[in-house]
């Protein structure tokens, strides 16, 4: 399916880039970060297992068990420090 | 209806803010505000000035959720939430809730409620200038705590 991811603040800046389309296969938020940590750096790094990152789905916080739909939004962006 | 949640790169006045939400209910028997400013440490570092990424649109949405939670929680009239975006520097307003409602204790712990959650649950990110180079903010256990008073689990950092 394709949809859209977003990468904010640290990440936005290790990966290069703020935004991409991509096709994908994987079918939860989850296996999308594993196959972006799979194409290496500086994906690799900046969206590790075990690295604190969080994920929205269609601006919605959101886990690993999340459902990806055609067309979708996705964010990976660091804890957050608003207030 | 006007708008209860703004994120701005401007300013706000928390008289004028106050005061549109008095005059539009005469039911408002109490007023708590919170005010959050750039501080000129952090961590024992010196900062001399902050920037302040958001996602547009989840932002928005996320702090609409969290009033209407307040909203559920909480016996209040009004509430009202402006944070700012882009460049700050030290002693600058970054954000502001105020709440209105008939008596003090409801206004004082909803907005208290609605200062946690926006802490660890709105997609801010502030990247602060030091004299050893700019740095991301971390996240702090203290803030996802804060929230899980309310009884609301927090996994931010």
């Amino acid at each position: 399916m394709n949809l859209k991811i977003k990468y904010f603040a640290s990440i936005r800046e290790a990966v290069g880039q703020g935004s991409e389309a991509v096709q994908t296969r994987a079918e939860t938020l989850g296996a999308l970060r594993d196959e972006l940590v799979a194409r290496g750096e500086p994906y690799a790094s900046a969206l590790a297992r075990g690295k604190a990152v969080r994920m929205a789905l269609d601006q919605v916080m959101s886990d690993d068990g999340a459902a990806l739909r055609e067309g979708c939004e996705v964010a990976f962006f660091p804890p957050v420090t608003g207030g | 209806m006007a708008a209860r949640v703004s994120i701005q790169t401007e300013d706000f006045d928390v008289a004028v803010e106050i005061a549109a939400l008095r005059h539009a209910d005469p039911g408002v028997g109490a007023v708590c505000s919170f005010i959050g400013t750039v501080r000129d440490r952090s961590e024992g570092a010196n900062v001399s000035a902050m920037e302040l990424e958001h996602y547009p649109g989840m932002t928005e949405k996320a702090i609409e959720q969290m009033i209407a939670e307040a909203f559920r929680r909480f016996d209040i009239r009004a509430a009202r939430v402006i944070h700012r975006v882009g460049p700050l520097a030290v002693q600058d307003q970054i954000v502001l809730v105020v709440v209105t409602s008939a008596h003090r204790g409801q206004s004082f712990q909803a907005c208290e409620f609605l200062m946690d959650y926006l802490k660890t649950q709105a997609p801010f990110w502030k990247k602060e200038t030091t004299p050893e180079g700019d740095h991301w903010v971390d996240a702090r256990v203290a803030d996802d705590d804060a929230l899980r008073r309310w009884g609301i689990a927090s996994r931010n950092t």
